[in-house]
């Protein structure tokens, strides 16, 4: 609470770029010691917003001008707030707080540490043992007399970043582990992730070797053979360095690099080519930058994705998992990947091939399973890289938000091949930067059991178990051809597009236009209570065929016809229930005609940035009623008809 | 003329097939005078069969081997049969953007083939087309051709008119004052607060003339017959809606006024106003801003009782000024000082058709370079045409619907943007247009009777070697948009993505006589309506029409605004990625879609 000045501000104006309303909302600004609250006042529909400092990723103070101080604030899930703040005062003390509450220093300062309303011990016990990492590798058949547990790592002692369990080849001997630790960057020695059944083939995953231009280690050597040998169906393995070849030869030069294939006996090295950290980051930072502009063309779009590089990076991660899931589903042939740490690139690769691999990942609890493995328990440096703590700024990159848009990709590849949809998968992504639960904290399991973590926090896969029914893909059919075993998706780039439900909040919040997702939950409700319908009157005449009939009048429930039609425009109806929302479509057949004439209010008195090109009616009413008021003739000389149109007007100008 | 003519080897056996999605076949080879028929050798049933329209094929492209040698020039037909190893191989490209591939055996064969789809495959003749020789088992001559022209379309207004204005005329006798009418130049967003859609009053009451009966006319739109015989211009159909007021002899005057005689007719009257969208062609103003009183009083009359009127000019102001140097121009606002004139700058023509050819390139890339496939893609330019189009549509609905004034688009010739604009306006717009029955009837009056020159068009697509002539994708580029917005309103629309995909091959080459020739006046020329099926009833039959219908469809009153946000529109996969596995997943889940709905359907009917 000591980095709380002003707890309590009034007269707050939120502009709510990423909600996607054109009004501005006057309301009350709180700040507690982990979330920061607007309240808006509004007789009939306020509306409070809370937004967790661990969620803020930076605050931006405008210069004041006579209206008041801007702030904005930039989440780590993309929405973007921005607050007008009477007093210049305030606005600073808000500001001066927020960036020392949104960059914790002390894990104790995070949420799911700092504040622990209801402790029930039972629960919280219950709530960690919901995955059980044991079961799944149980469920692929691991281990058996190919593949043994290892107690090698036990205690951390080889491994710090490892779990304590891990499996092995059968014939790696202990000795051969330790020596090939000390041969591997951070003693990430092979270690199994997935065993694919049918084939016998196994993914494993290490770090790279410290090999430099000559080094090599008979151990290592020896772990690698034995991989091997676990396969009795081939005579070699695919060692998958997901680094550029390049990056990975720079690494020799300091000691580290790859396999040399001379003194490796049947292994065949193939490179991905994953770019590394640093290029991520930067690559994430142009594409919410494309998100942000302001009224873009569709050129300004494209050009800013290619130069963004984004999807390129995601297509290398998919190619990644699919050479990886090729090779163990269809030529039978055992996978050893890594990268550098083999942490981050290793994880993604590892992980899209098991989902690749194994119709189990597509489901709800599988994708929990996945995340819980190749992330958490192999030592993914989720505080580092998602920045739950103040630290190195270099350290931080989205390398499991890259991992889970390949998931989308895929569901969009394959609509029916995933248990869960979109909603999912950001609620994945939320949780992974908020710290509201346990399950993400610290860089590996080590310093997870030095925290205690397991006594003081909740695990978050129940709570996302229990609103799984938002989570549902309708469209999920396990029983579809497209569905079963292995997924080949299409890694064509034609196949990638922009995940707009996970950059563009300002598309998702506004009323949503319509779904069919939507359309089939009401549609299947409905079937499901006819069918009740049904069997009560089966029941009821099975009753009366014995007995004579009883003129007794049916209770017969009453259908709900849900509001299958969201209104395309309307945004007041975003808040509303669909109940009501169909009543005010029909009284009002355009609620939202008024706002725009707001538009143009705001985009000129108040907000510096524009709202315009939020929604295609905004977008077109900026530009007619502009164009009615200034279109002159071109004897006169020609004002703009809308900012598009002045644009290419310049442009042509100009080429003249 | 006798297509025999040009099939100097009709029947080729032991064919192999390799098209996509399918393993190689081999099979027999048939060339007749339209079709280009590939029957399996092993399934004797129609599965196995490939059945292609000659006029579907775009480009070939042949390579043969000999590998036995030459053999000669007096080597007959005979012998370089036997010649074991020769062979040749035909690339099919289709219109649809289809491929597929022949291995023939025998060189002398295989360049017989591909010389008779050359010639077969671009016929000029409208006679000699297929749908001239098309007989479906239950083929219909009847006197209905089509499903909408314009008596029709009048008649529709009429009874609109009809309706709203007894509503109307009832509550003016209960005494309620309609609301003023703002008369300052900026758009009152007030008047759509009151809200048209239960009609409590508009500002334009249609004052009716008699009584309620069946003579009622229009008040202030007739039905002219002046183009009859196509003397006026000869790309309108032979009745045209047009202001009452307005005599045949003015009409004809403001013909000679404006490119291709295309005068200003009624396309759509919006019963929730009685604003109109009128389409023409330029006004032929020249360099010297020639003027012509008759087309200003026939746009006077449009607007009438309202204060003014929007101008959509579908090019750059600064083209508009550069028309007038070959005779074309616009309306200035010294003479038409109640429009307000809004230019927005839509390509068309050479430059649409090589935005399309550049995009099914890139389609077909198989670099693997994500890089390189969206500058590709933005190189394209496909998607802005799609943007432009959409946002000018919106514009056109925002200045009737949500500005309440009347609405005249034109471009130079009126016949291409135009038409694209104001069709998918109407689609927007208007609840009517939305149904299957009512989009077909849509395109029939926009499209093939309001004169878009579908021969010209469409005589070549994507993959085409010729030279360009007069090709444009405008009807495809129309097809994309409305999957866009079929895509953004999955409820909205009563037809499925499939119809869309059969009117874009269909628009190319058909089995119906619907997309044939460039105007009414060539149509009836040919006897289009006499001697060939039409395609718009043939959907509409009940096993088409199940195919074909979209069945999340909720009919709604309100106009559904599409978002031109770039992040709001996409390669239309299901076209341009048509024959890839990815697209079969696609259409796996609108199956799956389907059935679950039906399913649905059948649990509520068993009560």
């Amino acid at each position: 609470m000591e980095h709380i000045r002003t707890p309590k501000v009034e007269n707050v104006h939120l502009l709510d770029r990423s909600l996607g309303q054109r009004k501005a909302r006057v309301g009350t600004l709180y700040l507690s010691a982990t979330h920061t609250m607007f309240m808006e006042k509004h007789p009939e529909a306020s509306k409070e917003i809370w937004v967790l400092h661990s969620m803020v990723s930076s605050v931006e103070r405008l210069p004041t001008t006579q209206a008041g101080s801007h702030l904005i604030l930039h989440c780590k899930d993309f929405r973007i707030f921005q607050l007008l703040i009477p007093q210049e005062k305030d606005c600073f003390d808000i500001h001066s707080s927020l960036l020392r509450l949104s960059r914790p220093e002390k894990y104790s300062e995070l949420y799911c540490l700092s504040s622990n309303p209801n402790v029930n011990k039972e629960e919280r016990k219950e709530s960690w043992s919901f995955i059980d990492l044991m079961a799944d590798y149980k469920r692929m058949g691991v281990p058996n007399n190919l593949w043994v547990a290892t107690a090698a790592n036990s205690e951390y002692r080889i491994c710090e970043t490892y779990p304590s369990e891990l499996f092995v080849p059968k014939s790696a001997t202990p000795t051969v582990i330790v020596g090939s630790s000390r041969f591997r960057s951070r003693g990430r020695f092979p270690a199994l992730t997935y065993f694919h059944q049918d084939t016998l083939a196994a993914v494993c995953r290490c770090s790279q070797p410290l090999s430099g231009f000559s080094g090599r280690c008979q151990e290592d050597e020896m772990i690698l053979q034995a991989v091997m040998k676990s396969n009795p169906g081939s005579d070699y393995i695919y060692v998958v360095d997901t680094r550029p070849k390049l990056n990975a030869m720079a690494n020799r030069a300091a000691g580290k690099g790859y396999e040399n294939e001379d003194h490796y006996t049947n292994i065949k090295l193939h490179f991905i080519g994953i770019e590394n950290i640093h290029v991520m980051r930067n690559s994430q930072q142009k594409i919410i930058d494309v998100t942000e502009m302001r009224s873009p063309s569709m050129t300004d779009f494209l050009w800013g994705l290619e130069n963004s590089g984004w999807l390129k990076h995601i297509k290398a991660v998919l190619d990644a998992g699919v050479f990886i899931a090729k090779a163990v589903a269809d030529e039978g042939v055992s996978v050893l990947v890594h990268c550098s740490d083999g942490w981050d690139r290793t994880a993604q690769a590892c992980s899209v091939a098991s989902l690749l691999l194994d119709p189990f990942y597509r489901t709800i609890k599988g994708l929990m399973v996945l995340i819980e493995r190749d992330w958490i328990s192999f030592g993914h440096k989720f505080s580092h890289r998602y920045a739950h703590l103040d630290g190195d700024p270099k350290e931080v990159s989205p390398v499991i938000d890259q991992f889970l848009e390949c998931v989308w990709q895929l569901s969009e590849q394959f609509p029916c091949a995933f248990e869960f949809n979109e909603r999912f998968l950001i609620a994945i992504h939320t949780h992974v930067y908020s710290c509201q639960y346990g399950t993400f904290l610290c860089n590996c399991q080590k310093e997870r059991k030095d925290m205690r973590l397991h006594k003081r926090s909740h695990s978050v896969w129940p709570q996302l178990w229990q609103d799984r029914a938002d989570f549902t893909n309708l469209l999920y059919k396990a029983e579809l051809s497209q569905c079963q075993g292995v997924l080949r998706p299409n890694t064509s780039p034609y196949c990638f597009k922009m995940w707009k439900g996970l950059y563009n909040h300002a598309e998702r919040s506004t009323p949503p236009r319509q779904s069919p997702a939507d359309f089939l939950t009401a549609v299947r409700e409905e079937s499901q209570q006819l069918e009740e319908e049904l069997t009560n009157h089966q029941e009821r005449i099975a009753a009366l065929t014995g007995k004579p009939i009883t003129w007794a009048k049916v209770e017969v429930k009453k259908r709900i016809v849900q509001a299958r039609h969201r209104g395309p425009d309307p945004p007041t109806t975003y808040q509303v229930p669909a109940q009501e929302a169909v009543i005010q479509n029909a009284k009002t057949k355009n609620p939202s005609l008024s706002p725009p004439a707001q538009v143009k209010h705001f985009s000129r008195d108040h907000s510096p940035v524009s709202t315009d090109l939020e929604s295609g009616a905004a977008v077109l009413s900026g530009l007619s009623s502009r164009a009615g008021d200034e279109c002159k003739d071109p004897e006169t000389g020609f004002t703009t008809a809308g900012t598009n149109f002045f644009k290419r007007q310049h442009s042509e100008r100009l080429q003249q | 003329m006798e297509f025999s003519e040009h099939i100097k080897t009709a029947n080729v056996e032991d064919v192999v097939l390799q098209q996509p999605l399918h393993p190689p076949s081999r099979g027999t080879l048939c060339i007749t005078g339209h079709h280009l028929l590939f029957s399996h050798r092993e399934e004797q049933d129609s599965s196995g069969q490939v059945l292609l329209l000659l006029r579907n094929i775009d480009a070939i492209e042949k390579s043969v081997e000999n590998l036995s040698g030459y053999l000669g020039p007096f080597t007959n037909v005979v012998n370089s049969k036997r010649a074991s190893g020769s062979s040749g191989t035909i690339i099919i490209k289709c219109k649809d953007l289809f491929v597929l591939q022949l291995d023939i055996p025998g060189m002398e064969q295989c360049l017989n083939i591909a010389q008779s789809i050359e010639t077969l495959s671009c016929l000029d003749c409208v006679a000699d087309m297929y749908p001239f020789f098309y007989r479906p088992c239950d083929a219909i001559f009847c006197d209905q051709w089509g499903l909408s022209n314009p008596e029709k379309h009048y008649t529709e207004m009429e009874e609109l008119l009809l309706s709203t204005s007894l509503r109307h005329w009832r509550q003016d006798t209960r005494g309620r004052t309609p609301p003023t009418i703002s008369c300052r130049g900026l758009p009152n967003w007030n008047h759509d607060v009151t809200g048209w859609s239960h009609g409590d009053a508009g500002f334009v009451l249609p004052r009716m003339q008699s009584g309620f009966g069946h003579s009622v006319q229009h008040e202030r739109w007739r039905l002219s017959t002046v183009n009859r015989d196509y003397s006026v211009c000869v790309s309108y159909p032979t009745a045209v809606i047009v202001p009452k007021e307005i005599s045949d002899d003015t009409l004809k005057k403001v013909a000679k006024f404006r490119q291709g005689g295309r005068f200003p007719v009624l396309c759509y009257y919006h019963r929730k106003n009685g604003m109109v969208i009128m389409r023409s062609g330029q006004p032929l103003t020249g360099a010297n801003r020639k003027r012509c009183k008759e087309d200003e009083r026939l746009l006077q009359a449009v607007i009438e009782d309202s204060d003014k009127g929007y101008i959509i000019d579908m090019r750059s102001a600064q083209q508009a000024q550069q028309a007038r140097m070959t005779g074309g121009g616009f309306e200035s606002k010294s003479c038409y000082n109640s429009w307000r004139r809004l230019h927005r700058h839509m390509e068309r023509g050479k430059t649409l058709q090589e935005s399309l050819i550049k995009l099914v390139e890139a389609c077909a890339d198989k670099s693997h370079n994500m890089g390189r496939w969206l500058s590709k893609l933005e190189n394209s330019k496909w998607l802005s045409h799609v943007q432009t189009a959409l946002s000018t549509a919106g514009l056109l609905v925002e200045c009737l619907e949500r500005d309440g004034h009347s609405v005249l688009i034109h471009d130079s010739d009126g016949i291409d943007s135009t038409l694209l604009v104001s069709t998918l306006a109407q689609l927007i717009m208007d609840p009517s247009c939305r149904t299957l029955e009512g989009f077909l009837g849509l395109l029939e009056r926009e499209f093939v009777q309001a004169g878009h020159p579908f021969q010209q068009r469409c005589a070549h697509s994507a993959f085409s070697h010729a030279r360009l002539q007069q090709e444009s994708p405008v009807f495809l580029l129309m097809l994309d948009c409305v999957w866009q917005i079929w895509r953004q309103f999955p409820l909205a629309l009563g037809f499925s993505e499939a119809l869309l995909l059969r009117l874009a091959t269909e628009a190319y080459a058909s089995n119906y006589g619907t997309f044939l020739s460039n105007s009414d006046m060539e149509r009836h020329a040919a006897q289009v309506k006499d001697k060939t099926q039409c395609l718009f009833r043939a959907l509409l039959k009940p096993r088409e029409r199940e195919q074909y219908t979209n069945q999340l469809y909720e009919h709604t009153e309100l106009a559904i605004w599409p978002s031109v946000h770039p992040q709001s529109l996409q390669l239309w996969r299901g076209f341009f990625l048509r024959w890839t596995q990815q697209t079969r997943h696609l259409e796996e889940v609108q199956q799956e879609i389907r059935n679950m709905v039906i399913e649905s359907g059948k649990t509520a009917l068993s009560f």
